[in-house]
């Protein structure tokens, strides 16, 4: 049994605002029957048709999917358009006290139907998420065939909610979840994502002192180097940093991997180009 | 909140005449029997006791059964001692509606080179015998095909899948976890050569099952270390619940025309009464043989965990073969082989009886039901378009 939070249940067997806005200013539609899981969202704003006055919902899926969306529609109403389009994901999930990972793909459908719902209300292109019913005015390129979900989309989920295995993206957005075929390739774009945000946080500086340089190797390690090996089922440790000499130790997939030797010399070759042209890193016991 | 307890297939209450018969073998009878002294010799005697007692469900003879850990152990032995004898033969037959016991042994077996066929249903999830006799050859060690199917109750030929199985020299292993118990076996008069059972789905307790090895049949332990069960299982008997399993068996024995009269009654009086009270609704393998007390029933433009949880709320445990409780994705192997179509694969809920439900709790199903779907229909996009049509 999922281990759901009391405020999930509470909006499972007591959803707010179930049922359709006939003058809708707005409408939003994700998901489809095959996927297992479809919100169909209505929004209503006030005469300047600035903010929104009330929102309703329709949705097909489990018990998360339903509370989820009763969730949005609580949390979006006497927001402006622009205010309800920062809502992440996240904030869908932790209105609800949390959602079990692998069901965090419905606080994501919430957060998509909102997109659509306020793109075709102002006559912009229509988000690409990918889905069903929004196939043709999709953009990007199709990542996950079985779910239809495209490169953007998932760029967007992977860098917002920090995800760094192929695993989380699939308990986040289905990407990968049924035939698999596309977990290389989402695998690929994790490294990418993560990759660009280290590269964006840590611009290598002139001139270190010798805390600032440990800090940035810590960090560039946590950032940059551990989330690709986790893609890969493996891990390090950092065990001690003495000047340009870095310490680490393999765990996981990694200890005991004959390709140990090339990692830890990708792990100084990025080390020296994100912090400094003289570290060196040694493989120890530890 | 009193349980209203139909979920059966995946685990049975321990008869109170079970827990009585095992009681004693913890605390006061808790010997070896491989002892030599008097104290581990009582015990011996209710093993064996115990072990006439499968046998006679099964129509077996005692030598012929082999104690095991669990169901998923069983059909776990079975596979890797057939292709133990058989070195040289690199193919497997089984089915795509197997239990992961079998399927997933299989497919990992498949990465490490053995040639794997695996059987298709139709539509109502029959299996079709003209594509087991072209997919058997000389090099097939081992054909595994259960003998009911865990989610929708479907009993497949098992007989008629064994004589083909003979005719090529291969082993023949039947996954029999959801039938023993509930419809009459006689390996007496069998093709099986092997065959798994599971404590806990007839009212044993967990961690106990039994793995049925026809005379002759030539085999290879998985467990080795000791010369437990003639050499054939090792490990010290879970004493207590091999004890209690004997007494399973006997009361099964015992119940088994009341599983195929009273039991099955219920079922089709669940099944016929929400099929009409509920528009769009289908029973998965319906057009097939089942087992007495199992009904799996698909609910269109509703989602099946969404159902089980309010199902909860009125005290009903039922299961679902959909995808949403499980964390996959897609909705249970067993549904999508059969091609259960899209608008109801994700609200499909399984009940599963035994011979504690009453006709009372029943009744309550009935009345249960019909809100749920109709309230979940309501608030489903494509169940209020359906509902206005």
């Amino acid at each position: 049994m999922w281990d759901y939070t009391d405020k999930v249940k509470e909006h499972f067997l007591n959803p707010r605002n179930v049922g359709e806005i006939k003058d809708a200013d707005a409408v939003g539609e994700v998901g489809s029957l095959a996927c297992g899981d479809a919100l169909k969202l209505f929004v209503k704003l006030d005469d300047g048709k600035e903010r929104i006055v009330d929102a309703k919902f329709q949705t097909f899926g489990c018990g998360s999917a339903i509370a989820s969306s009763s969730a949005l529609t609580e949390m979006i109403k006497g927001k402006t358009l622009d205010e309800a389009l920062q809502i992440t994901n996240k904030e869908i999930a932790d209105f609800l006290g949390g959602l079990p990972e692998e069901k965090m793909h419905c606080s994501v459908m919430g957060q998509e139907a909102l997109e659509v719902a306020i793109a075709k209300y102002r006559g912009h292109a229509v988000p690409a998420h990918g889905h069903d019913h929004e196939h043709e005015a999709m953009e990007g390129e199709i990542v996950c065939k079985c779910f239809g979900l495209t490169d953007q989309f998932l760029r967007k989920v992977i860098a917002g909610n920090r995800l760094h295995t192929a695993e989380q993206v699939t308990h986040f957005t289905k990407a990968g979840g049924a035939c698999g075929g596309c977990i290389p390739k989402i695998k690929a774009l994790i490294a990418e994502v993560l990759g660009e945000k280290t590269k964006e946080e840590t611009k290598k500086p002139e001139k270190l002192t010798n805390l600032r340089k440990m800090q940035l190797i810590q960090d560039v390690l946590e950032k940059e180097i551990r989330p690709q090996l986790w893609a890969d089922g493996g891990d390090l440790e950092l065990i001690d940093i003495d000047g340009g000499k870095v310490q680490i130790a393999f765990r996981k997939a990694c200890a005991g991997c004959v390709s140990s030797g090339y990692t830890a010399k990708f792990v100084e070759q990025k080390l020296r180009e994100l912090v400094a042209d003289d570290i060196t890193v040694e493989e120890v016991e530890g | 909140m009193k349980e209203l307890y139909v979920d059966n297939n995946a685990t049975t209450k321990v008869d109170e005449a079970v827990f009585e018969e095992m009681r004693p073998y913890f605390c006061e009878l808790y010997g070896n029997p491989s002892s030599m002294h008097f104290f581990g010799g009582q015990v011996q005697k209710k093993v064996d006791e115990a072990r006439n007692r499968v046998a006679a469900l099964l129509g077996a003879s005692p030598d012929e059964i082999i104690f095991t850990a669990c169901g998923t152990e069983s059909d776990n032995t079975a596979i890797r001692s057939a292709l133990e004898v058989f070195p040289e033969k690199r193919h497997i037959i089984t089915t795509r509606v197997e239990h992961p016991a079998v399927l997933t042994m299989c497919r990992n077996l498949a990465k490490r080179g053995y040639r794997v066929t695996e059987l298709n249903v139709d539509s109502a999830g029959r299996l079709d015998m003209d594509e087991l006799r072209k997919a058997i050859d000389d090099d097939t060690a081992i054909v595994s095909i259960m003998y009911a199917n865990n989610e929708t109750g479907v009993i497949f030929p098992i007989e008629e899948a064994g004589a083909i199985v003979k005719e090529k020299g291969a082993l023949f292993h039947t996954d029999a976890v959801q039938a023993v118990g509930k419809i009459p076996l006689d390996m007496a008069n069998s093709a099986i050569d092997m065959l798994s059972l599971s404590g806990h789905k007839l009212h044993a307790p967990k961690g106990t099952g039994a793995l049925y090895l026809r005379k002759g049949v030539p085999f290879r332990p998985f467990m080795v270390g000791g010369h437990q069960e003639k050499n054939r299982r090792a490990g010290t008997e879970n004493t207590a619940s091999i004890i209690a399993l004997g007494k399973a068996c006997e009361l099964a024995a015992r119940h088994m025309e009341k599983e195929n009269t009273a039991v099955k009654g219920m079922r089709d009086r669940l099944e016929k009464e929400l099929m009409r009270l509920i528009p769009n609704a289908r029973i998965n393998g319906g057009g097939a043989e089942r087992l007495p007390n199992t009904v799996s029933i698909a609910f269109e433009f509703v989602e099946g965990e969404a159902i089980l949880l309010l199902l909860s709320e009125k005290g009903i445990c039922a299961s679902s073969g959909s995808a949403c409780t499980s964390g996959s994705l897609e909705p249970s192997h067993v549904l999508r082989a059969m091609g259960v179509p899209f608008t109801c694969a994700h609200g499909s809920i399984r009940f599963s009886l035994s011979r504690f439900n009453t006709a009372g709790e029943i009744d309550l199903i009935i009345r249960e039901v019909p809100p749920i779907i109709r309230r979940l229909r309501e608030m489903s996009p494509f169940g209020r378009e359906f509902l206005r049509a």
